[in-house]
């Protein structure tokens, strides 16, 4: 780092009164350093910084063959693994004008919703964590561990399962696997009121969450704010309803829409999510059909010259892989818009005029993962 | 929109674009003297209404630079790609879209910090993931043989 830039970081010019939050602070989830002005106990403006775990995944892409390629993104948004997997996948799959099994698209849809609704388990434990309730951190952290289980059970592997690959699945499901969902499925139901008890009924909770970070639906549109935090602004968004992909024309299931654009109107979001994931995964997982888990591939895959857009919807947002291929086994230029990444700037807005405690309940509801930021 | 209506929308609307028709979404190449001015009428258009810049990116084609945008219309739903060619090399320059889209600005902070083409008219033209002086990661000119390995 220069001298100039290192002055820059101790030296403000202006007057105002700064505090870094982070890069090492608990409620920034990661490696992040809001650089936050304030007045008093009222936040003028937030600046982030980001770039602390930035690994250059783009520029590795491009000396990587697509079936490696797969493991990196699993190190993007690292608890949306499953889904970031499957957005290269599809990619690959359409540019080569691959038709994957029907068991394929079942499993994949399967375990989207499952690394969805694990994702915003833990979302819902560190938001509680955030705002002083650490009772939740338990809870959710004791319903996640089974679906994790249920992972490893298939995959050898409990976060970063980089199972899916061009053409299919690396390789079948356990034999229990419809089991274990079902068990865990029929487990959940019974827990997920308590979370309403606990948190979304809360008192303390409601009082630091409604009202607090209004985002409207342009403010979430020309900021590019998607997912559950776009939706809890009335903007619908989800990529499963615009652009189905794998199983998601196959089953019936809402879109949740909140129009208050608040703090806690993203909370309700995610927790009615969790609600239609279920609903989701009940509708396919009696009716995956038998049949190969990956169509006949190449060893080695070249894609036709020309350029490939896919769009998939994580946990956080609308997740997109643009691939410019020149014909060769590594593509010319790979780039992720990561849903992160337009996610976290809209903070300055939201925050700006409120007080310096809001700023973890807004960051908090916005749900960021870092190294989907900086890849 | 439908597609079909789309294109020839696109082709009474700016003449001097050229509009390729037979990629996955329909692609608008504009001169990048009038990129600013192009994308301020496919946002505002009442009938293309594109508001959702959904990616803003660039591609190094070694004797130029393509700045690519991929946007969709929320009350519509249709998707386009608009591109425009950037020939200086070493010296991009390109007007920014942060006053019509404010994501625009941190994609275009992005763009600078990985290919080094300039924004004129952006506020806060800063790196953003790597620090000042290290080269522009993204050009295929790049080279830093201590800190990046070629994977085989």
């Amino acid at each position: 780092m220069s001298e100039a830039v290192i002055r820059d970081i101790i030296v403000s010019e202006s007057d105002d009164y700064i505090i870094n939050m982070g890069p090492q602070h608990p409620s920034t989830h990661g490696v992040l350093r809001l650089e936050v002005s304030l007045m008093g106990e009222t936040v003028k403006s937030v600046t982030p910084h980001i770039g602390y775990i930035h690994r250059g995944i783009e520029k590795m892409c491009e000396s990587d063959s697509y079936q490696q390629i797969i493991h990196l993104t699993d190190r993007m948004d690292y608890l949306s693994a499953h889904m970031n997997n499957e957005a290269v996948c599809l990619c690959v799959e359409q540019a080569l004008q691959v038709e994957v099994p029907e068991r394929v698209k079942y499993i994949r849809t399967i375990l989207d919703e499952l690394t969805r609704l694990s994702s915003h388990q833990l979302w819902w434990s560190a938001f509680g964590m955030d705002l002083g309730a650490l009772t939740t951190f338990f809870y959710g952290l004791r319903d996640r561990e089974l679906i994790l289980d249920i992972f490893e059970e298939s995959f050898g592997s409990r976060l970063l399962h980089s199972f899916n690959t061009p053409g299919g699945l690396m390789h079948d499901v356990h034999p229990n696997f419809q089991k274990s969902v079902r068990e865990y499925l029929k487990y959940f139901r019974k827990k997920l009121p308590e979370y309403k008890q606990l948190l979304t009924d809360n008192v303390i909770f409601r009082q630091r969450t409604e009202g607090v970070g209004v985002m409207n639906r342009e403010m979430a549109i020309s900021y590019g704010v998607t997912g559950p935090s776009g939706r809890g602004s009335g903007y619908s968004c989800d990529v499963r309803k615009i652009a189905p992909y794998s199983a998601y024309p196959l089953v019936q299931f809402e879109e949740k829409l909140q129009t208050a654009g608040d703090s806690y109107a993203r909370y309700l979001v995610r927790m009615d999510e969790m609600w239609e994931s279920m609903h989701i995964i009940d509708q396919l997982i009696d009716n995956i059909p038998a049949g190969d888990f990956t169509a006949k591939m190449k060893p080695v895959l070249k894609l036709p010259p020309g350029e490939y857009f896919q769009r998939v919807e994580t946990a956080r947002g609308e997740l997109d892989v643009y691939i410019v291929s020149d014909g060769n086994k590594t593509p010319y230029r790979m780039k992720f818009r990561s849903p992160n990444f337009s996610n976290l700037f809209v903070l300055n807005e939201l925050s700006a005029g409120g007080k310096i405690a809001d700023l973890v309940a807004i960051s908090g509801s916005l749900d960021l993962v870092i190294p989907d930021i900086d890849r | 929109m439908l597609r079909e209506a789309l294109i020839s929308l696109l082709k009474t609307l700016f003449p001097d674009g050229q509009v390729r028709e037979e990629t996955q979404y329909p692609e608008l190449l504009v001169p990048n003297t009038r990129w600013l001015e192009v994308a301020t009428t496919l946002r505002n258009h009442e009938d293309l209404h594109l508001d959702f810049l959904i990616s803003l990116t660039a591609v190094d084609y070694k004797d130029k630079f393509t700045l690519v945008i991929h946007m969709e219309s929320t009350s519509f739903r249709h998707l386009l790609v608009v591109k425009t060619d950037l020939n200086d090399h070493e010296n991009p320059v390109v007007d920014s879209l942060s006053t019509l889209w404010p994501t625009a600005g941190f994609h275009e902070r992005e763009v600078y910090d990985l290919f080094g083409i300039r924004f004129s008219g952006h506020t806060d033209m800063r790196r953003l993931f790597m620090e000042e002086g290290y080269g522009f990661p993204l050009r295929k000119d790049f080279s830093d043989e201590s800190r990046v390995l070629t994977l085989s």
